[in-house]
């Protein structure tokens, strides 16, 4: 007799939840895919870096963190913004430069911030959010609040010498922040694999003495119990956890790329056998969690929010010019 | 009144605000029981224990960061930068995250950290612990830059960096921690901005930073004995920076010479110049102005190398001197 498979979550999510977790990997994913139209239309300016294909790690870092919570992101941020609670209809605007974007057309792409949600912001120097991550940690330690920082950076980012300090500072004072590194194989054009010599950015965990965990990034599943481990750990003054997962960027690393680092099969088999959020889809559907008609429906619903973005965006003011000198100070 | 150390009224401003606000904390290298490499920091950590007199390992940029994240999220920071030729590794977090993030993220949120930090020569350290590097933060908008040149200065100065809600680069001259001038124990504030005249005359203004105002003011002693009458202006911020007090003092005097120790070519000296030269004083200069700075060197560890690579009291004699000659000629 055949029986129901069933999720292997570590913490307890309702149906709901889950549901509403592939609602938000499809909004990530449709909106990557409709900045990318943009600018190919040139619609949107300067540049943009877009994360189709690593919608679990975001959305499964983000899933149990409540807005108390914090993260620190990356330049490839639009998808952790919105999986920590950002609006899509701001992110957009913000990308179309409008005053009712998140940081009022001065940001951009690289930089939505959403503090009351607990988005500390996105950074676009390469390992400068990580040490900014632990000082948030500091934070909470020194003011006893219960809050976790979530830091994402890439694997490029774990060459920097900021992700060294940052991570041995943290260790040696326990800090509640979870190091989350999306490997998705590439800095730019550096294969990981030219790039370090260990087999996982987690090992290198061991050299600070904390725990490194590695996790298929494109399992939502395997994300979010890792994530909830590590942030469990943290709320207990037990420190900090560094937390790899394996993924990939379906796109080139900006618009520039014409991605001749790479072979279009490599390219193929990622999206073609290694989708993430068709994988979350299969296993919703084995483990009876929800319906093809259910899942239809939150993926409807995604589209139909992005398409309202996309006009709130659009039909938002400019800046005035007066704007120019104001928030440079406090 | 009583008299402290330049180094004491650092420490008795840090002391007040920790006392008073409980999200002010010290962070550095070496600070806790050592007392920090000046020993600025010298029994803090016996009144505020370890967790605020937070030691740190040698990292730089980590500390910088943490700093950043810490204001970010509701702490008043002030990290010690233990020499200020150590900014190198911590620029990026001061100069691409401290100063920018309000203004990136549109208005939204806010950093207030302070970086103190031993500037300068004249204590045999050689090239790498003796710049004098503030004219390169002073370039970055979203950062404010002060430079204490007394005990008292340096008291109100730091209650006012500790107060603003900005990132504050906070230059302490390492030869003026030993000087000693009258400091009131209560609490009291400068405001940052606020030049202060050190000495009145109405031959020529001096404006000189940091170490440069002691030897303005010998070199106005000696000049005075000529009959020369020197006006001393110490900006003491240089972000933001009190231009109308410096306008003031040249459209008066006629004639303004520059003196810092940082390098001339590239320095603030030339700001100042070029401020100058721009406002209403421009019309009452009476000669060219001159700037005085450090040589095009790497500082020298030799004493009397390391002496000849910054202005000294007779080049800033000389420099009055050639500056009210050439009034003379003109005339």
């Amino acid at each position: 007799m055949e029986q129901t498979k069933t999720l292997k979550l570590v913490p307890e999510l309702s149906d709901e939840k889950l549901k509403e977790l592939y609602k938000q990997m499809w909004l990530i994913r449709y909106f990557d895919e409709q900045v990318d139209q943009f600018f190919a239309k040139g619609m949107i300016h300067g540049t943009t870096h877009l994360a189709v294909g690593q919608e679990a790690t975001a959305a499964g870092a983000c899933a149990l963190l409540s807005d108390e919570d914090k993260i620190t992101s990356t330049h490839r941020g639009h998808g952790h913004s919105i999986a920590k609670g950002g609006r899509v209809d701001k992110m957009m605007a913000e990308l179309f430069g409008r005053t009712t974007g998140y940081c009022k057309g001065k940001g951009g792409s690289m930089h939505i911030a959403d503090l009351d949600k607990g988005n500390l912001g996105a950074m676009g120097i390469v390992g400068g959010g990580i040490p900014l991550a632990v000082g948030s940690a500091l934070t909470a330690q020194m003011k006893k609040l219960d809050y976790v920082t979530v830091c994402f950076f890439g694997d490029g980012a774990s060459n920097e010498g900021s992700f060294h300090e940052a991570v041995n500072m943290a260790s040696i004072w326990d800090l509640p922040v979870v190091f989350f590194c999306e490997n998705n194989q590439y800095g730019m054009s550096g294969n990981v694999s030219e790039m370090t010599n260990v087999e996982h950015i987690a090992d290198r965990a061991a050299a600070y003495g904390i725990p490194g965990v590695v996790v298929d990034g494109n399992d939502i599943i395997e994300v979010i119990n890792a994530t909830y481990e590590a942030t469990e750990r943290a709320r207990r003054g037990e420190g900090p956890t560094l937390i790899e997962a394996k993924t990939y960027r379906w796109k080139g690393h900006s618009k520039s790329d014409a991605k001749k680092y790479r072979t279009r099969e490599e390219e193929k088999d990622w999206r073609d056998n290694r989708d993430p959020i068709k994988r979350f889809k299969e296993d919703l559907l084995e483990a009876e969690i929800a319906t093809e008609d259910e899942l239809e429906t939150m993926k409807k619903a995604a589209k139909q929010e992005m398409d309202d973005a996309i006009e709130f965006a659009q039909n938002s003011p400019m800046p005035s010019l007066d704007e120019l000198l104001t928030d440079v100070y406090a | 009144m009583r008299e402290i150390t330049y180094l004491e009224a650092v420490r008795e401003a840090m002391s007040i605000e920790m006392r008073k606000n409980e999200d002010v904390f010290l962070m550095g290298e070496d600070i806790g029981v050592y007392g920090g490499a000046f020993g600025v920091s010298r029994g803090m950590i016996e009144e505020f224990g370890p967790e605020r007199i937070r030691n740190t390992p040698i990292s730089e940029a980590g500390i910088a960061g943490a700093a950043v994240g810490s204001a970010l999220t509701g702490m008043r920071p002030i990290m010690e930068l233990q020499f200020s030729d150590f900014i190198t590794i911590a620029l990026d977090q001061i100069v691409n995250q401290a100063a920018k993030l309000r203004y990136m993220y549109g208005g939204k949120g806010k950093v207030p950290m302070v970086v103190r930090t031993p500037s300068g020569s004249g204590t045999g350290a050689a090239a790498q612990h003796s710049q004098s590097l503030e004219a390169w933060v002073t370039h970055i908008p979203g950062l404010k830059v002060v430079q204490p040149s007394t005990a008292y200065d340096a008291k109100g100065l730091l209650k006012a960096a500790i107060d603003d809600d900005n990132p504050v680069i906070f230059y302490e001259h390492k030869l003026l921690y030993k000087t000693n001038s009258e400091v009131p124990e209560e609490e009291y504030s400068i405001p940052l901005g606020e030049a202060d005249v050190k000495r009145e005359g109405t031959d020529i203004t001096i404006v000189a930073t940091a170490i440069m105002v002691h030897k303005a003011l010998e070199a106005a002693a000696e000049l005075e004995k000529e009959g020369i009458s020197v006006e001393v202006v110490d900006p003491r911020t240089l972000v933001p920076l009190d231009t109308e007090t410096i306008i003031e003092s040249v459209a008066k005097t006629g004639h303004l010479v520059v003196v810092h120790e940082a390098v001339k070519r590239g320095g603030f000296g030339g700001e100042i110049a070029s401020m100058i030269a721009e406002s209403e004083a421009f019309d009452y200069l009476d000669a060219p102005i001159k700037r005085l700075g450090g040589v095009e060197t790497p500082i020298p560890y030799n004493p009397e190398l390391e002496k000849a690579a910054i202005p000294q009291v007779p080049d800033i004699v000389n420099a009055v001197k050639e500056t009210l000659t050439k009034k003379a000629v003109a005339k």
